[in-house]
C-alpha cells in the first residue's frame, strides 16, 4: 500500500476534524477525496502530508511509519489550492527549489526544470515570475515543482479551486493525462463530485471527518452506501424514504403504471440533456432529466400534465441499501 | 468650492506656523554668520566624538532590534503560545513610555547601587555614565519599529509558501532563510529605517543614563544641548542642521520604501 | 483506542527547533530589556512604603507638575483631533500642486530628534524670534512644543482610514439630500472615529512623557512650566530615585492604560469589521 491511513483522529479544540479514519490507498492510483467542507477531507490530506499531527492514530507511506516524520522527511509533493508560489522566484527557481535544497549542481537542476516544464506545458516561461503568469500556469507550476523531486506520493489540495470554471475542465482532463504518464500514487482533494467522478480510479466520500463510502465512481453512483454519498454524487430525487436518480424517473403521457403526475414547471435544455423540473401532485417537487429525443417525442412544454414512474429506487435501512428496478 | 480652499488653507496654515517656518528658520539661522563658524562646529573634535559616538550607538541597536523584531514578529504571527497580549503591550511600551522613565529604569538596575550593579563592578564593566549603558537605553527606546512593520507583512504572506517549502524538503533555518525572509523584506527595510531614525535623534533616555561628560559620553543629541547651555548658538544650530538632514533622508527612504510594502497595517510613530 | 506516545510528543510536525529559539530570544530580550527595568522602577517606588509613595506624588510640586502635564496633554489631544482630522482630509480629498511635499512633511516630527525640535520652535517662537513672538518659559511653548511632536498621530491613524472609505455611501447620502457638513457629521466621521481615538490615544501618551522638545522652551520653572518628565529628570538628578520613580509609576500606569485602550480598540475594531 502506497498509503495506510490507521484510526486517523484529529481535533482542533472541541471541533473534532477527522474522527476514527483509516483508508489504504494503491501505488500509483489517483484518488480522490471528496465531500462538503467542514468534511475533513484537506485535514486528512495535510496529515498525510506532515503538515498537522493526528491526535490518534498512525500514517504508514509504501510501508514506513511516517507518523512522527515531518514534511521534509516523507517524500510528499504537495500542491495548494492558492498555489503558494514563492513570490520573490522566477519559475526556473521556483520548480527547481526542491533540488536547490538538495545540493544537486547546477547543470543538473537546469536540465530537469526544462524537462519539467515541458511536461506541464509552461517551457520558454522559466525566466517569468509568478505574478507575470495566470492562475492556470501558476498551478501548473506548483504542480512541476512538486514533482521535481520526485515524490512517492503526490498530494493536491483543492488544486482547480481557485481558478474559474473553463481552466478548471481543462486541467482537470489535463491533470488526469499527466497521471497515465507519470504513475505518481495521486490523492486529490475536491468538493466537486464532478470532478472526482472524472478524474480518480477510486473516491473516498467524507463527511463530518468520517468516510462514508469508499469506491470506484461508478460503484458509488450505481451503490451508494447512503443516502449522504447518494445525494452528494449526483443529483437525486426523494419520495420519502425512496430516492430516484432524475434520469431513472421516467414521464410519460397516459397512466399506463406510472405511480404519480405532476405539472411540467420548467424545461431546461441543456444541449444533449433536458431537464424537466415537476410539481407533482401531492405538491412536492421533482426533478426528471430526458435525453433531446425523449423530450421532442414527448413534446415536453410547460404547463404539460404528465405521469411519472420511477425505473428504479433506492432505500436505505440501518447500514443497508436496497435498490429495485421496477418492471415495464 | 470655498470650502474646500478654507480647509485648505487651514491644514496648510497650522502646517507651516508649527513645522515648515521653524525648520526653514533654523537653517537659516545656521548660515546666518557664514560658513566658517559652521565649518568650525563641523571640526570641533567635541562634535566629532559626539556624531561619532551617535552612529556607533545607533549601529549595535539596529541590528540587535533588526533580529528581535523578525524573532518576534514570527513568534507573534506563526506561533500558538499564550500571553501574545502581554507581548504585545511589553513590545508597544517603548512608544507609550517616557524616555526619562527608561534612563531611570536603567539606572535602577545597572548603577553600582542597582539589581546588576554588582556583578558589572565586579566584573569591571561600566555601565551607567558608559556607552554600554547608553546603548541599552537606545535598544530600549527603538525597540518596537522592526517588530510593527513587520507582523502586518508576514500576517499577509500566509504561511503556504512556507509549508510548500517543507514538503520540498527544505529544513526551518532553510524555509526561514530562503522563503520567510526574502518574502518579509521590504517590511524589515522599512522598519529598519524608522528604527534608524529613532536610534541617531535619541534623546531623553540617553540624557539620564550618560552623565552627559563632553567627548566621552555625548551623543549629537546630547551635544546640541550642551552647546545650547554654553551659549555655542552656532554649534547648536549646526549639530540640529546635521540632524535634521538626517530627518530628511529618514524621510526620503522611508517614502521609498514605503511604495514597495505590500501592506501598511497598524503603523505606529516614531519616538523621542 | 490510546494515543501513541510518538505522535504526543510532537506539536507541530514541523520547525520545532526553530519555534523554541525564536520563543526564547524573544522572552530573553524582551525581559532582559524592557521587563527587568520596568520592574526595577515599580520595585524601588515602593521603597519607602505607601506612604513614601503617596507623599512623593501628592506634594503640591508633584501635583502641580501632574495637573500641567495632564491638561496641556489633553489640550493637544483636542487640538490634535480637529487639526488632525482637517489635515488627513486634505491630505486625502484634496489635491494640490506640492501636495506629496505636504504629505512627507507630516512625518518630519517622526524623524527628527526631540531637542532638535525644542530648538527649532525656541527658534520662531523664543527670545530672538523673527517676528516678535516670544512665548518662550510660558506654557503656550509646551503647548506647540507637544503639538509639533504629536502632529503625525492622528493624522498618519485617519489617512488609511479614510484613503479606504467607500465614497458610495457619500454618494448615497447626498442623493438623499444630505449637506456636505452633514455627510461628514454623519457618514464620514463615526467611520472615522475609532481611528481618531487611537491617534488621539498614542499622542495623548507621547505628549505626557515628552521630555526633549520641552526641556529648553519651557523653562522648567517649578510650579509653572514643569513637566512631569523634568520632574522626574530632576530627582534622578538631585540623587532621589525613590520620588523618581514614584511619579514614574504614575506615567507607567497611564501609558499601560493606553496601550490596553488601544489594545482593546484595536479587538473591537476587527470584531466589527464588515
Amino acid at each position: 500500500m502506497a498509503i495506510a491511513v490507521r484510526r486517523v483522529t484529529k481535533r482542533f479544540d472541541d471541533f473534532v476534524a477527522i474522527d476514527n479514519v483509516s483508508l489504504a490507498i494503491a501505488g500509483g492510483s489517483l484518488t480522490a477525496l471528496l465531500g462538503p467542507s467542514g468534511s475533513g477531507k484537506s485535514t486528512l490530506l495535510r496529515i498525510i502530508a506532515g503538515l498537522e499531527t493526528p491526535d490518534e492514530g498512525d500514517v504508514a507511506i509504501s510501508g514506513d511509519d511516517a507518523t512522527t516524520l515531518p514534511p521534509q522527511e516523507r517524500g510528499v509533493g504537495f500542491v495548494f489550492q492558492h498555489y503558494a508560489a514563492f513570490k520573490h522566484m522566477n519559475v526556473h527557481d521556483n520548480v527547481g527549489f526542491g533540488l536547490k535544497i538538495r545540493k544537486r549542481p547546477k547543470a543538473e537542476i537546469r536540465a530537469k526544470v526544462d524537462e519539467l516544464l515541458e511536461l506541464v506545458q509552461l517551457d520558454g516561461l522559466a525566466e517569468r515570475y509568478p505574478s507575470q503568469l495566470s492562475g492556470g500556469q501558476r498551478q501548473r507550476m506548483a504542480l512541476a515543482r512538486a514533482l521535481a523531486v520526485e515524490p512517492r506520493v503526490l498530494l493536491l489540495d483543492e488544486p482547480f479551486g481557485a481558478l474559474d470554471a473553463r481552466v478548471r475542465k481543462e486541467l482537470r482532463a489535463w491533470l488526469r493525462r499527466l497521471h497515465e504518464e507519470v504513475h505518481v500514487t495521486t490523492v486529490l482533494v475536491t468538493h466537486d463530485q464532478e470532478e472526482a467522478m472524472e478524474v480518480a480510479d477510486r473516491v473516498v466520500v467524507m463527511n463530518n471527518g468520517r468516510v462514508e463510502q469508499t469506491g470506484k465512481p461508478r460503484d458509488l453512483y450505481e451503490h451508494p452506501a447512503n443516502d449522504f454519498v447518494m445525494s452528494f454524487v449526483g443529483p437525486v430525487n426523494r419520495f420519502g424514504e425512496a430516492y430516484v436518480r432524475p434520469h431513472d424517473l421516467e414521464l410519460r403521457l397516459e397512466q399506463n403504471g406510472a405511480t404519480s403526475e405532476g405539472t411540467i414547471e420548467r424545461v431546461v435544455h441543456l444541449g444533449f440533456e433536458v431537464r424537466v423540473e415537476l410539481l407533482l401532485g401531492d405538491g412536492r417537487r421533482a426533478l426528471a432529466q430526458v435525453t433531446r429525443d425523449e423530450a421532442e417525442r414527448l413534446e415536453l412544454v410547460e404547463g404539460q400534465h404528465v405521469h411519472v414512474r420511477p425505473k428504479r429506487t433506492t432505500v436505505f435501512a440501518e447500514g443497508e441499501s436496497e435498490t429495485e428496478t421496477a418492471n415495464v | 468650492m470655498s470650502a474646500r480652499l478654507a480647509l485648505r488653507s487651514a491644514a496648510l496654515g497650522y502646517l507651516l506656523l508649527l513645522v515648515g517656518v521653524p525648520v526653514v528658520l533654523v537653517f537659516y539661522r545656521t548660515f546666518e554668520d557664514g560658513l566658517a563658524p559652521v565649518v568650525d562646529t563641523l571640526t570641533d573634535p567635541g562634535f566629532l566624538h559626539a556624531l561619532w559616538l551617535s552612529v556607533i550607538i545607533t549601529l549595535i541597536a539596529v541590528p540587535a532590534n533588526t533580529v528581535f523584531g523578525i524573532l518576534a514578529a514570527m513568534v507573534l504571527v506563526r506561533d500558538r503560545v499564550p500571553g501574545k497580549r502581554i507581548l504585545n503591550v511589553l513590545i508597544d511600551l517603548p512608544f507609550a513610555l517616557s524616555p526619562v522613565v527608561v534612563g531611570l529604569a536603567l539606572v535602577l538596575v545597572y548603577s553600582r547601587a542597582g539589581w546588576f550593579g554588582e556583578w558589572f563592578e565586579a566584573n569591571g564593566i561600566r555601565v551607567i555614565f558608559a556607552v554600554p549603558g547608553m546603548v541599552l537605553a537606545t535598544i530600549f527606546v527603538s525597540l518596537p519599529f522592526v517588530v510593527r512593520e513587520v507582523v502586518p507583512v508576514l500576517r499577509e504572506v500566509g504561511q503556504e509558501q512556507e509549508e510548500a517549502a517543507w514538503t520540498l524538503g527544505a529544513s526551518s533555518f532553510a524555509t526561514f532563510w530562503r522563503v520567510t525572509l526574502p518574502a518579509i523584506r521590504w517590511g524589515v527595510t522599512y522598519g529598519v529605517v524608522l528604527t534608524t531614525a529613532r536610534c541617531l535623534g535619541e534623546f531623553g533616555a540617553v540624557s539620564v543614563v550618560s552623565g552627559r561628560i563632553e567627548g566621552r559620553t555625548e551623543t549629537l543629541t546630547l551635544h546640541v544641548q550642551n552647546s545650547f547651555e554654553n551659549f555655542d548658538r552656532v554649534g547648536a544650530y549646526t549639530a540640529s542642521v546635521v540632524l535634521a538632514l538626517l530627518a530628511v533622508l529618514t524621510l526620503l527612504a522611508m517614502n521609498l520604501f514605503r511604495r514597495k510594502e505590500p501592506t501598511h497595517g497598524d503603523r505606529r510613530p516614531a519616538g523621542h | 483506542m490510546a494515543a501513541r506516545p510518538e505522535t504526543l510528543r510532537l506539536p507541530r510536525a514541523t520547525g520545532v527547533s526553530g519555534r523554541w529559539f525564536a520563543r526564547g530570544f524573544t522572552a530573553g530580550y524582551l525581559g532582559l530589556i524592557v521587563l527587568i527595568p520596568i520592574a526595577a522602577v515599580i520595585w524601588r517606588s515602593a521603597d519607602e512604603g505607601l506612604s513614601g509613595f503617596w507623599d512623593a506624588v501628592s506634594n503640591p510640586a508633584s501635583v502641580a507638575t501632574l495637573k500641567l502635564t495632564f491638561l496641556v496633554s489633553l489640550a493637544v489631544v483636542l487640538v490634535n483631533v480637529v487639526f488632525g482630522t482637517l489635515i488627513a482630509w486634505v491630505l486625502v480629498r484634496d489635491d494640490f500642486r506640492g501636495k506629496s511635499f505636504v504629505n512627507s512633511l507630516i512625518d518630519l516630527p517622526f524623524a527628527l530628534p526631540t531637542i532638535v525640535a525644542g530648538l527649532t520652535l525656541l527658534a520662531l517662537y523664543g527670545p530672538s524670534s523673527p517676528i516678535g513672538v516670544n512665548v518662550a518659559y510660558t506654557r503656550v511653548a509646551i503647548l506647540l512644543a507637544l503639538l509639533f511632536v504629536t502632529l503625525p498621530f492622528v493624522v498618519r491613524s485617519v489617512q488609511p482610514v479614510l484613503l479606504e472609505l467607500d465614497r458610495e455611501m457619500e454618494e448615497a447620502a447626498a442623493s438623499l439630500g444630505a449637506r456636505p457638513f452633514a455627510i461628514f457629521r454623519h457618514i464620514v466621521l463615526p467611520s472615522l472615529s475609532p481611528a481618531i481615538i487611537s491617534g488621539s490615544a498614542l499622542g495623548f501618551a507621547r505628549a505626557i512623557g515628552e521630555f526633549g522638545s520641552v526641556v529648553l522652551i519651557s523653562g522648567n520653572i517649578p510650579f509653572k512650566t514643569e513637566v512631569a518628565s523634568v520632574n522626574i529628570f530632576n530627582r534622578i538628578q538631585s540623587d532621589d530615585p525613590t520620588s523618581a520613580a514614584a511619579m514614574s509609576v504614575v506615567l507607567l500606569v497611564i501609558s499601560f492604560l493606553t496601550l490596553f485602550l488601544l489594545d482593546a480598540l484595536g479587538r473591537w475594531r476587527t470584531r466589527h469589521e464588515r
